[in-house]
């Protein structure tokens, strides 16, 4: 990996502050309904599923399988290395997807289908969930 | 729905143009009025997308207070906002002001300055422009902190997805591309009019795969305006006006990017299916489609997405491009669409789809039973958010 690539950072609030905090923990933290146990994303307080209102964080595995990807080639923020942005299905629920980065993998080697598992890279104490192929160490 | 769009106008359109948004309004909005044999003082309603709305440089327009009061309208009702079917949300928000008696003549626009916005330099990425380290809220938080900071990123992920269910391929994406450039080299307004080969479209940079540079719009100056009345003004009007026949306007589906459940299609779908739930017309009485083009596939998708083709067909459907030219069975962005023709952003497929209806495109224009077409379809927006609108061609007086 080069130097660390610009980011721009969310803005937190009392809904979202768990999830990109979360890494500090080293796992990955999503809405989930207490009741049915329903993943709910992004977090809202209010179950799709069964109509709870209990929602809480909860945590995940962090594996889950490249659902689709794109490699970028323009410079948007100065960056001028290829780079790869996935849409990750989550191992937990179909359908529960992320958007994120794939790192520690060429660009070239990105497929569908390719199992993945969260890494987190930590900014101002902001963890990005990133994903890397779930086979390397 | 009872509604006509009386009349059209439309700006220069160009690359850094130099001129003031309210300057291009005017005239688009000017032409317009004069087109639907009016004169301001009949504008009874104003619409626009996306009002002041703070968004990329150049992307919002003036919004309606400013064209209100350069105008010195005298309005029974006003609305402007970005929320709604896409950018036809104006032409909807027009449609349901006229059908329900709140305005006769309402006066809808569409105004950008992207290109002198951007200046010499590249597009911006959005949550970018301006420097600085802003913090994203909202919907946007879930992407652009993962470097996802444009549509063509978003979008890319959709049309990797497409590929890999329905094994689409990237020659048969570069058929809306080709098809966009063959038809704006009889569109004087296009911005971009040389020949484009398939070799030229390949060689031509990536922006992110699978979109190349002509997969992405071209972003220009340019304001477009259109009157929509009530359907009594037709017989006050010497020339034919287009009667909205159906309005698609549906999102059942998340309004998100990534959690859609169909992200192959997504608002489009639901949009399309809402359209021929509201018409006694079908895809095969359909002359010509206008169809957005903001990227290369989103034309695909609406050719799906409104029953041009089955699912995940759009690419055997565009193949070799024959049936989406001037002269094939469905005529395609016969402008050249914003590809080539400028990224008027949605309005410009509106003003077309009129032009054809009403026989006046010129060297493009598509002849249908020796004469202009009959029934165009017009669909604006991508991902999240899509509306789609059907017009019939009315004579005037």
């Amino acid at each position: 990996m080069t130097d660390a690539p610009f980011r721009v950072q969310p803005a937190l609030d009392d809904d979202n502050r768990f999830f990109w905090t979360a890494g500090r923990e080293g796992v990955l933290r999503m809405a989930r309904c207490s009741q049915c146990r329903h993943w709910i994303h992004p977090p809202a307080p209010y179950c799709s599923e069964c109509g709870g209102r209990d929602v809480a964080p909860s945590d995940l595995g962090g594996r889950g399988t490249v659902w689709s990807y794109t490699v970028n080639h323009h410079s948007w923020d100065g960056g001028t290395e290829p780079y790869v942005i996935v849409l990750v299905e989550l191992d937990e629920q179909p359908g529960l997807r992320l958007t994120s980065n794939l790192v520690g993998c060429d660009p070239d080697q990105v497929t569908i289908g390719m199992p993945v598992r969260v890494t987190f890279e930590e900014r101002d104490d902001i963890w990005y969930p990133l994903f890397e192929p779930a086979g390397s160490t | 729905m009872d509604a006509v769009i009386s009349g059209i106008g439309q700006s220069d359109v160009g690359r850094r143009l130099g001129r003031s948004a309210l300057d291009l309004t005017l005239d688009a909005a000017l032409e317009a009025v004069a087109d639907a044999g009016l004169t301001t003082a009949d504008i009874d309603g104003l619409a626009t997308y996306p009002g002041g709305f703070p968004g990329p440089p150049g992307f919002s327009g003036p919004a309606s207070p400013d064209v209100q009061d350069a105008l010195r309208l005298r309005l029974n009702w006003h609305r402007g906002g970005i929320e709604g079917p896409a950018q036809l949300s104006a032409v909807v928000d027009a449609v349901l002001a006229v059908h329900s008696g709140l305005a006769r003549h309402v006066l809808v626009y569409r105004t950008v300055t992207e290109s002198s916005a951007q200046g010499s330099g590249g597009r911006d990425g959005i949550g970018l422009a301006g420097g600085g380290a802003p913090k994203m809220g909202g919907s946007l938080q879930w992407s652009i902190p993962f470097r996802a900071y444009s549509a063509a990123n978003w979008l890319a992920l959709n049309c990797r997805r497409h590929m890999h269910e329905f094994g689409t391929t990237v020659e048969q994406l570069a058929q809306v591309a080709l098809n966009g450039r063959r038809n704006a080299q009889l569109n004087p307004k296009a911005v971009y009019r040389d020949p484009m080969d398939l070799g030229d479209y390949l060689s031509a940079r990536m922006i992110t795969t699978p979109f190349r540079l002509f997969d992405c719009d071209a972003p220009v100056d340019g304001s477009t305006a259109v009157v929509v009345s009530a359907p009594g003004h037709a017989r006050h009007v010497d020339h034919a006006v287009a009667r909205i026949d159906a309005l698609g306007t549906a999102l059942r589906g998340r309004p998100s990017w990534d959690q859609f459940d169909d992200a192959t299609t997504m608002a489009a779908r639901d949009a399309g299916a809402s359209l021929w739930e509201r018409t006694s017309l079908t895809p095969d009485d359909v002359d010509i489609a206008e169809l957005y083009d903001g990227f290369s596939f989103l034309t695909m998708v609406w050719l799906e997405a409104l029953g041009f083709c089955g699912r995940g067909e759009s690419g055997p459907f565009v193949e070799g491009g024959a049936r989406i030219a001037l002269d094939g069975d469905l005529p395609v962005n016969t402008h050249g669409g914003q590809l080539s023709a400028g990224r008027l952003h949605g309005f410009g497929f509106i003003h077309e789809a009129v032009l054809q209806l009403r026989g006046e495109a010129g060297d493009r224009q598509v002849v249908r039973r020796d004469g202009p077409p009959e029934v165009a379809a017009v669909a604006n927006g991508g991902g999240p958010v899509a509306g789609a609108m059907l017009l019939t061609r009315e004579d005037g007086r």
